[in-house]
């Protein structure tokens, strides 16, 4: 069997992708939308002429330049640490998984390469038209790189298109349409993209309620408020939307994950959603505690949103754990049992193969197919280990939620002062707008840590935990990296911030 | 189309399709070798600005080329990228971060308030440039001197060296083929700034700069060749996928596939020609001339890794584990996927080319950097 051992090491690797991916995506969402608001802007001034959209344009592309160039550098280490912290997942999948990101970079880092430079450097190179298409290509081209990478990502949470190889014990492609179609790659591209459409329309009222509040640059501030309002409520409301899908989503695929997330011990029909809560941090799966100190419940609603259909059924933590004969749930303990079946006929599969008995190795095979759907749970040591951090997720998804009503009703705001023209008049608006990029960000970490964590304890949902998908490494060794990541991303995001700040205080080029 | 193929036969493509990624990097490093002269050639603010606004205009084309290469290689060759960035962790992870701090380094040079100070930034350019290339060569040596690792059952992968990886940078040979791309890196970044920048005072330098480190790569070449004549290679019986080390191997190979061995001297005399012409005729053209030489080198070196029954990435402390093109790649349905993906790739290099070539019709002067519309600057 695959050795399991060195949980720190496991522990300490999964740190490092946690940090690496959450400083990438301090970077990613603003590239995301401001690329497509540029494109805006630049559309404008092509139109109307008018310089002022020109010097708005450049001046929102200053600051994205510097984004940009701190995106790449916290994007080229993940695309790596698969290898170097997970070789055993990049081997049993890179079939599958390699594949998406290596379209990722034929199909969109070339076209963000090659069109950023013309965008950056070509205002007095090539035509206003050619110009204002490259500024397009830098928008679908990061876009596009969202989308592949996402598709990856999804197929982690959802496995599809694909078969397990008893002879080289890995999982080959089988269909990568459904890879690329699988819902959960349609629900996160769209939820992650969104999202970040939503977090750069409030990155740019953010700046610019600071500069209405300073009376500086007050056209150009308006003007850009007047198509980010615009851009982030429609973004908003379709986050909200895809959010919702990837609930549903989660519902037929991840069902663990909706459980931990809604804090749901005990499944019920007509389920009801919690709004808000306090968990309680004694409460164990199986225990009669109750789960919740205080906690505001809206009834029936979750049975309708998970499974379109109210009054229908929501398995929580303990049916998935324990299993629930009456819903037809098998339960984690008789998974690990057939898993650890599969698991030994595979060796013996690979044994009798070496001996050359052909016999032995048809009955280990036969045997083993009846039981190789459960074969990652015969990984697992104990059942509770199949279920997620609850109080991570649950207080996560939550604030997510919270905030994105709270980003939508700034957006609205905005909007609705900016179609009487007086936002620069409304000082507490524009106090208000000064939060509004942090909430953003904070709303997108949030969201990862619900995907990501929810997902524990496995790699690829139900067929490899994140024990068994690691490399051979001692723990010192990835504790070193991790630290040397830590310093030199924190040392290059002060950078980053302080040369924004003050692109920020020079604001656009004079007239 | 390529379903219908055998699955060497897709194995074969795809080490060719890597190899030629992989060699479109090395001509791409330009931008590495440009990066060093900053330091050691530009002598004034003017010249600084000209040779970092240049490069900082491609630097992200090379960059791309590596991730690409990378993508390729987890899709095609799974197991190598395991084996290898799981394995030789250290020097991976050394060779990451020079490119790291690269990525920041041109947006972040020159604006105010960067907190690291300019010469931080070119430093960084630097260590890129020379560290990283070197590094890059030495484990592209060990596609010839082999590693130590050990695969189990399952095919994961241990390895049996506490350097993990960096050992490799301690190998002569290794050392030697590093050497030789920094230089030949700093080669190319000379004939590309000839190419790129209309400055006569930096021009009639890069011109000389160009044919001095011809000469200094050179001896690393001479000795890179001369140890792969004489040195044992790893070779696979077809018939039994045992592997073993067989004396002169890699020379067995050149005289076994003449095109490899054409390519080599091609390569080798195109990147010369290249230098003549930038150094004597006072010619633009010899980055094209240098960058298809180095084109083709790169081929003939991937070539002679990976075909003609060899172990690409061979493992000294097991042969048996040893990585040939057969062992590591993916399946059928996942190379023949890929395949249909590479089809772009020529639509991919002709939209670059376009617009390369709408960018640099004006050669990058002295007035773009008075200009003070442009703010845009490095
Ligand atoms: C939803 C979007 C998204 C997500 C989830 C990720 N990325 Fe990313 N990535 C981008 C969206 C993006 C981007 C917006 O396209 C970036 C940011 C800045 C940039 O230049 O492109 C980028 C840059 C970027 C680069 C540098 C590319 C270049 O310009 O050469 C690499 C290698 C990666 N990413 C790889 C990854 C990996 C391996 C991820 C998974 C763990 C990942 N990214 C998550
Ligand atoms: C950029 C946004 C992302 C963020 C912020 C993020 C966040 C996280 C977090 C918090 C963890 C740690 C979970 C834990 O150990 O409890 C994690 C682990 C991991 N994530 Fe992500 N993730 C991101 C994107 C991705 C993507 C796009 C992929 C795949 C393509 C991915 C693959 C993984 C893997 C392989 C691990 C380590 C193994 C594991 O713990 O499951 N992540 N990520
Ligand atoms: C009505 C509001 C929202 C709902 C119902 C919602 C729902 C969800 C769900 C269920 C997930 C987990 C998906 C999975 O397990 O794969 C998720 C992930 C995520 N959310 Fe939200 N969300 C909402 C608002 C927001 C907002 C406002 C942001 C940021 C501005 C955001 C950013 C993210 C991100 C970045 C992820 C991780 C990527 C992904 O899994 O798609 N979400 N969201």
């Amino acid at each position: 069997m695959l050795e399991q051992l060195d949980l720190s090491m496991v522990n300490w690797a999964r740190a490092q992708f946690a940090l690496t991916a959450m400083y990438h995506w301090i970077f990613v969402p603003l590239t995301l939308g401001l690329s497509f608001l540029l494109a805006f802007y630049e559309t404008l001034y092509y139109k109307t002429g008018n310089e002022e959209w020109k010097r708005l344009t450049r001046f929102w592309m200053t600051l994205f330049g510097i984004n940009f160039a701190i995106g790449v550098a916290t994007g080229i280490i993940l695309e790596f640490e698969f290898g170097t912290n997970w070789s055993n997942y990049s081997w049993m999948v890179g079939d599958i998984f390699g594949a998406p990101l290596a379209i990722e970079g034929i199909f969109a880092f070339f076209i963000e390469a090659t069109f950023f430079a013309v965008m950056f450097f070509g205002w007095d190179r090539v035509s206003k038209k050619f110009h204002l298409v490259s500024t397009w290509m830098v928008a679908i081209g990061s876009n596009l790189s969202a989308l592949w990478i996402l598709v990856a990502n999804g197929w982690m949470q959802f496995p599809t298109g694909m078969v397990f190889n008893p002879d080289s014990a890995r999982f080959e492609m089988q269909d990568i349409a459904a890879v690329i179609f699988s819902p959960v790659a349609i629900s996160k591209f769209t939820h992650a993209t969104s999202s970040g459409f939503l977090t750069a329309s409030l990155f740019v009222i953010t700046v610019s309620s600071w500069f209405l509040l300073r009376k500086r640059h007050v056209g150009m501030a308006k003007k850009s408020i007047m198509v980010a309002a615009v851009f982030g409520l429609v973004a908003g409301a379709f986050v909200g939307f895809t959010g919702d899908e990837a609930a549903y989503a989660n519902a037929r695929l991840q069902p663990m994950k909706l459980a931990a997330f809604e804090g749901l011990y005990d499944g019920e029909q007509g389920a009801g959603l919690v709004a808000m809560g306090v968990l309680n941090r004694d409460k164990r799966p199986g225990d009669d505690r109750d789960p919740f100190l205080f906690e505001v419940r809206v009834p029936g609603l979750l049975s309708l949103l998970a499974n379109r259909e109210a009054g229908s059924f929501v398995p929580g933590i303990n049916d998935l754990l324990y299993g629930n004969a009456t819903h037809g749930i098998v339960g984690v303990e008789e998974k690990m049992a057939r898993g650890k079946i599969a698991l030994a006929r595979l060796a013996d599969y690979k044994a009798a193969g070496k001996s050359g008995d052909q016999a032995a190795a048809g009955a280990a095979l036969a045997e083993f197919d009846r039981h190789r759907e459960f074969m990652g749970f015969g990984y697992l040591q104990r059942a509770e280990d199949a279920v997620p951090s609850v109080g991570s997720v649950f207080y996560s998804f939550h604030l997510m939620v919270i905030l994105a009503a709270a980003m939508l009703l700034i957006c609205l705001l905005f909007l609705y002062f900016t179609y009487k023209d007086t936002v620069a008049e409304q000082k507490w608006l524009l106090k208000l707008g000064l939060s509004g990029f942090w909430l953003a960000m904070i709303a997108g970490q949030a969201g990862w840590i619900v995907a990501e964590m929810g997902r524990q304890p496995w790699a690829i949902q139900d067929l490899l935990p994140v024990t068994v998908a690691r490399t051979a490494l001692d723990t010192g060794t990835v504790q070193a990296t991790f630290f040397m990541f830590l310093l030199l991303f924190t040392t290059l995001l002060i950078a980053e911030v302080r040369i924004m700040l003050k692109q920020i205080k020079i604001g656009p080029e004079e007239k | 189309m390529f379903g219908s193929l055998e699955l060497s036969t897709l194995q074969q493509l795809w080490w060719l399709i890597a190899s030629v990624v992989g060699s479109l990097f090395l001509f791409l490093t330009f931008v590495q070798g440009g990066q060093t002269l900053l330091l050691t050639l530009a002598k004034n603010e003017t010249e600084k600005k000209l040779i970092a606004n240049s490069l900082g205009r491609k630097w992200e084309l090379t960059f791309t080329t590596l991730v690409l290469f990378g993508g390729a290689l987890f899709a095609a060759f799974p197991l190598f990228y395991a084996t290898s960035f799981g394995g030789a962790y250290w020097v991976w992870m050394a060779i990451l971060f020079t490119f790291i701090v690269q990525a920041v380094s041109y947006e972040y040079r020159s604006k105010p308030d960067n907190l690291l100070g300019t010469a931080t930034y070119d430093w960084f350019l630097f260590i890129n440039g020379s560290l990283g290339i070197l590094l890059i060569g030495a484990a592209v040596g060990t596609f010839f001197t082999g590693s130590n690792f050990s695969l189990n059952d399952y095919n994961q992968v241990t390895w049996q060296h506490g350097l993990r990886g960096l050992e490799a940078a301690f190998n002569p040979f290794n050392v030697a083929l590093g050497l030789f791309l920094v230089f030949v890196a700093r080669i190319l970044g000379a004939m590309y700034l000839t190419n790129n920048v209309d400055y006569q005072p930096l021009v009639s330098k890069t011109q000389k700069s160009a044919l001095l480190n011809l000469l200094l790569c050179l001896p690393f070449l001479l000795y890179v060749l001369g140890s792969l004549v004489v040195m044992d290679g790893y070779g696979v019986d077809p018939a039994t996928g045992v592997v073993s080390l067989v004396p002169g191997k890699y020379l067995a190979n050149l005289t076994e596939m003449p095109l490899v061995a054409l390519l080599l001297v091609a390569g080798l005399l195109l990147v010369i020609a290249g230098v003549a012409l930038n150094a004597f005729r006072k010619c633009r053209c010899g980055i094209w001339y240098g960058g298809l030489g180095t084109v083709l080198v790169g081929l003939s070196v991937f070539s002679l890794a990976g075909y003609n029954n060899t172990a690409f990435y061979p493992s000294k402390f097991d042969l048996q584990a040893s990585l040939t093109i057969h062992n590591a790649s993916s399946s059928h349905y996942t190379l023949t996927a890929m395949s249909y993906v590479a089809l772009a790739v020529p639509f991919v290099l002709a939209y670059i080319f376009y617009v390369w070539r709408a960018m640099d019709a004006r050669k990058l002067s002295e007035a773009d950097l008075a200009d003070a519309e442009l703010n845009k600057l490095y």
